[in-house]
């Protein structure tokens, strides 16, 4: 087992999938259907695969497991891959989400379908390389290849702005991440290799950290999304596919945030401690005010676009506090919200597949005609308030919990984002689901068929089995964010010694 | 026997033109010259293969690893140009046997220019390359745009030409030497005499490269001219060019590198930036690549401003990748036809994948090569160059470069969202042609792939930067 490359399985199977979609020929009578199983069946069986590099995971174990390493392009820059603690839950959500993004698919696309499943399957490959790169090129190769199919789904296959939209996010986010390729090459001529293993061991020069730390946030800030660059999230979600708005949601955006805590934090510990007061501003700012205009939307998935954005504040403030609770707290926000956001998402796509409006005035008293759908759309609509029992109070506990130990201000403020949170989510939900069905078009809706139900129902049980029994992520995460915290400390602690020697003379 | 063989490709293609000057005069068969000058062609690229290292005519023209590279590249580039023009000769009215021969004549100029080491034989090579040019833009004699695309590359190209004679005759001047390892010996900092020589001599080579402030014939010749022909301008002369201000500074004037550094800096800025802004507003999908290669060269000659031996291995890499693509796209702005009758407007393009789902693909990845996005080859190249820059310290140069590169990725997305986003219009008949098959699909084989195993070109580059250090 341990000789088999199966990290290396998990990210090119979905390209082995993409050869067999490319024979199948869609024109024949149920070639479309051939498609759409082919795609089905190589997204589980992925799925299948990381699930048994799970079980295989020591998780008392704090090196980077399923190591591989071969030669690529010189003896600095070489194709290393390997994941910890930190890396495999992302990577298992990317390949969870993948079929269930397939799944919903399967009668929203209307043409193109061979295309489409594709540019999700590359798509895959490209996600997963992102989460188990141990080499900054190998990263960055990843992390912007990503762009390419997202850039043709949302053009393709999304709404009626879709151009505008898909030109803003590809734009946005490469002007981000080319930043990044310089200073990737500055460490490469600084220490003559791009190595992550190497480098987190690597005392890189504190002045040159400063600069690295604002290069690698100019790209995460933007992936992420934070305010004031956050802008191009709510358009790109509101014009792309319903699962192309899952996967943005579900993981595109946590590549930011695992950049975060993988680079910034791990490669430039002192830069992320001078600039920490930094990202809790940012971080306050979007909590507040994107839930604030969150409260005023039209369209349901702008409303929940803004809370992607203000919820990944939380991530962002949890990682910078230095603090095991708040990084755990941060990375189980992220497992949260890319459950409970790709559900929310698929919900709308649900209603959207029906009556083709995402106006939440269209809506109202769902309920009446739909009430195994209300029933979900609560559980997904708890998560993202955070509500104990759910897996988003978990996660934003621990945050808060870690902010208000850091510095008690800030943790007023973000606690008040918990309380914006309700108000948009609930009056989201009452607006849709509560009152009575009076709208015309709604009055032969139907409920979940059963496809929407195996594709919900997995989401809906994780989001309340984490909420109760959160144990299983912590016992993943715990041992790699103890490991972590104590190298950034010891950095900083050696910088600040330094500092009071170098004062005393 | 031994004098001539460092310069056995050049007289072997030289003899083939002759010969098939006078053979064009009896056998109308023009398919048979073609086929003659591409085995002509390929015979070249073997020989320069094998050929030993060395020198001839006292030292004026050098057969070193650089140019070996730098040759193959240009008859590569020819060959390519060849095939298109089998392509779609019947279809442009261009179906004359002048053709392959004029190419050839030029590849001769181009080889000169790639080992010349002597103010004169640059010259020579130069203006033999340019010569050539100036007849294959106006090839399409009853074609007005050709005809005043020829004029108007012909006179910028003399002006061009005189400028660069008036700078070698400077240098020569003021050092008492044509060669460059002489010239070498004698330069000093703060020779006024010189750096003007150098400066007007730099001037000249911009206009052959297009570099921005000298660009302003590119994207009327390249419109103008029959398309092949602009493949051709695309890729063989830029290459030749460059290679000759490689050869030139480095060799001649590495001494005093800081005073034509901040040249060659504010050439790059300028075209990066201006090529990447001005190709928004183009129409003309031709006139947009007059602009990409504009800007292409702006990157590359970052790496000729760092002077040193990475900067050098990244142009031989960057000029590689840029050839391979402007093989492909050219291919496929050929392609662009439907019954007889060509295409050259991006609007054409308008919903190409409903009909080609497969060349859309294709495309679309030239598009993001072009832009530079990983994990396509494009992406590598920009990425050597940039490497270069920092280990040079070249920061701001680097900065600006890769900002340019974020906007000229907006260009390069339009194709593709006319492509895939816009409504259906035409259908092309143009890629049943077999010929441009041989060009289009190991091209993008190669962009896609070169990712896995970027090794062998990284060798060769490393191979022909060592000429010089």
């Amino acid at each position: 087992m341990s000789d088999l490359p199966i990290l290396s399985i998990i990210i090119f199977l979905p390209l082995l999938g993409v050869l067999l979609l490319s024979i199948i020929n869609s024109k024949s009578s149920g070639g479309e259907r051939n498609l759409k199983q082919t795609a089905l069946w190589v997204s589980t069986l992925n799925f299948v695969i990381s699930i048994v590099m799970l079980i295989n995971f020591d998780q008392s174990n704090v090196d980077f497991q399923f190591v591989e390493n071969y030669f690529w392009i010189n003896s600095g820059i070489s194709y290393h891959i390997g994941i910890d603690g930190i890396s495999i839950l992302l990577i298992i959500l990317t390949t969870f989400l993948m079929p269930i993004c397939i799944l919903a698919s399967y009668e929203s696309i209307k043409h193109s379908i061979k295309e489409y499943l594709i540019a999700f399957l590359i798509l895959e490959t490209l996600m997963i390389g992102v989460f188990c790169s141990l080499d900054l090129v190998l990263f960055y190769l990843f992390f912007e290849g990503g762009l390419i199919p997202m850039f043709l789904i949302i053009g393709i296959w999304g709404g009626d702005r879709r151009v505008y939209s898909t030109f803003k996010f590809f734009l946005f986010t490469l002007a981000g991440s080319v930043f990044m390729l310089l200073a990737i090459i500055a460490i490469y001529m600084d220490t003559g290799t791009t190595d992550i293993v190497y480098l987190l061991d690597y005392d890189l020069d504190h002045s040159l950290q400063y600069i690295f730390w604002l290069a690698f946030f100019a790209s995460f800030a933007v992936k992420i999304p934070m305010w004031p660059v956050h802008t191009w999230l709510p358009d790109a979600h509101v014009e792309a596919p319903t699962a192309g708005s899952v996967i943005l949601a579900g993981v595109l955006l946590k590549m930011a945030g695992y950049g975060f805590i993988r680079f910034s934090l791990g490669l430039f510990p002192v830069a992320s401690s001078y600039f920490a007061p930094l990202i809790f501003t940012l971080s306050i700012i979007a909590i507040i005010y994107a839930s604030l205009i969150a409260l005023v939307q039209k369209d349901m998935k702008k409303l929940i676009a803004y809370s992607s954005v203000a919820h990944m504040g939380f991530v962002t403030l949890g990682i910078f506090t230095f603090t095991i609770q708040g990084i755990e707290g941060a990375m189980i926000q992220m497992i949260s919200h890319g459950i409970v956001s790709a559900a929310l998402f698929l919900c709308v796509g649900i209603v959207y597949d029906r009556i083709h409006t995402r106006e939440i005035d269209r809506y109202g008293g769902l309920v009446n005609r739909m009430p195994v759908y209300a029933f979900v759309f609560m559980i997904f609509i708890m998560g993202s308030i955070g509500l104990p029992g759910t897996s988003g109070f978990i996660g934003e506990f621990l945050v808060l919990l870690a902010v208000f130990s850091v510095n008690t201000y800030f943790a007023v403020f973000a606690t008040t984002g918990v309380v914006l949170a309700a108000t948009y989510s609930l009056w989201l939900y009452r607006k849709v689901v509560f009152g009575s069905l009076v709208k015309e078009d709604l009055q032969d809706i139907l409920d979940l068929s059963k496809r929407e139900i195996i594709i919900l129902f997995p989401l809906a049980f994780l989001t309340i089995f984490f909420g109760f029994y959160p144990q299983p992520l912590i016992d993943i995460i715990e041992p790699a964010t103890i490991n972590l915290i104590s190298n950034i400390s010891n950095d900083i602690n050696l910088t600040e010694s330094i500092t009071q020697i170098e004062s005393e003379h | 026997m031994n004098i001539f063989l460092p310069i056995l490709p050049e007289i072997s293609i030289f003899i083939s033109a002759i010969f098939l000057l006078l053979l064009g005069l009896f056998i109308k068969n023009i398919k048979l010259i073609i086929n003659l000058a591409v085995v002509t062609l390929i015979l070249a690229i073997v020989f320069v293969i094998y050929q030993p290292i060395g020198t001839a005519f006292n030292n004026s023209l050098v057969n070193d690893e650089f140019s070996k590279v730098i040759k193959i590249l240009i008859l590569l580039g020819s060959l390519a140009s060849i095939i298109m023009y089998h392509s779609s000769r019947k279809d442009l009215n261009i179906d004359l046997y002048e053709f392959p021969i004029l190419i050839l004549l030029a590849t001769i100029g181009m080889l000169v220019m790639a080992s010349a080491n002597d103010l004169i034989a640059i010259f020579i090579g130069l203006e033999l390359q340019s010569l050539t040019l100036y007849v294959l833009a106006s090839l399409n004699r009853n074609h007005l745009a050709s005809s005043e695309a020829g004029l108007k590359y012909f006179l910028l190209g003399a002006l061009s030409s005189g400028l660069l004679l008036f700078g070698l005759s400077y240098i020569y001047g003021f050092t008492g030497n044509t060669n460059l390892n002489l010239i070498s010996t004698t330069v000093a900092p703060g020779n006024i005499g010189l750096i003007i020589g150098i400066v007007f001599v730099t001037s000249g080579l911009a206009f052959k490269v297009s570099a921005v402030p000298f660009h302003m014939w590119t994207p009327d010749v390249y419109e103008g001219a029959p398309t092949p022909v602009t493949a051709f301008f695309a890729m063989a002369p830029k290459v030749a060019a460059i290679a000759v201000a490689v050869r030139f500074l480095i060799v001649g004037f590495s001494d005093v590198a800081f005073e034509w550094q901040q040249i060659i800096i504010f050439l790059s800025i300028a075209s990066m930036v201006f090529a990447a802004f001005a190709a928004i507003a183009q129409t003309n999908i031709k006139r947009l690549m007059a602009y990409s290669s504009i800007g292409h060269v702006g990157y590359a000659l970052i790496g000729l401003a760092c002077g040193t031996e990475q900067g050098i291995s990244s142009i031989v890499i960057y000029l590689s990748i840029y050839l391979v693509m402007n093989i492909g796209v050219f291919s496929f702005i050929l392609s662009m036809k439907y019954k007889g009758e060509h295409y050259e407007n991006i609007s054409d393009l308008s919903g190409l994948y409903k009909n080609h789902p497969y060349y859309s693909v294709i495309i679309t990845v030239f598009m993001f090569s072009l832009a530079g996005i990983p994990p396509l080859a494009g992406f590598f190249g920009k990425f050597y160059i940039f490497i270069a820059a920092i280990e040079s310290n070249l920061m701001l140069l680097a900065i600006i470069g890769i900002l340019a590169s974020v906007v000229g990725a907006f260009y390069y997305l339009r194709i593709i969202k006319v492509i895939y986003f816009d409504e259906e219009k035409h259908s092309f008949d143009g890629f049943n042609h077999k010929s441009l098959h041989l060009l289009i699909h190991p091209s993008a084989f190669l962009i896609i792939l070169f990712c896995l195993y970027p090794l062998p070109l990284i060798n060769i580059a490393n191979y022909a930067a060592n000429a010089f250090y």
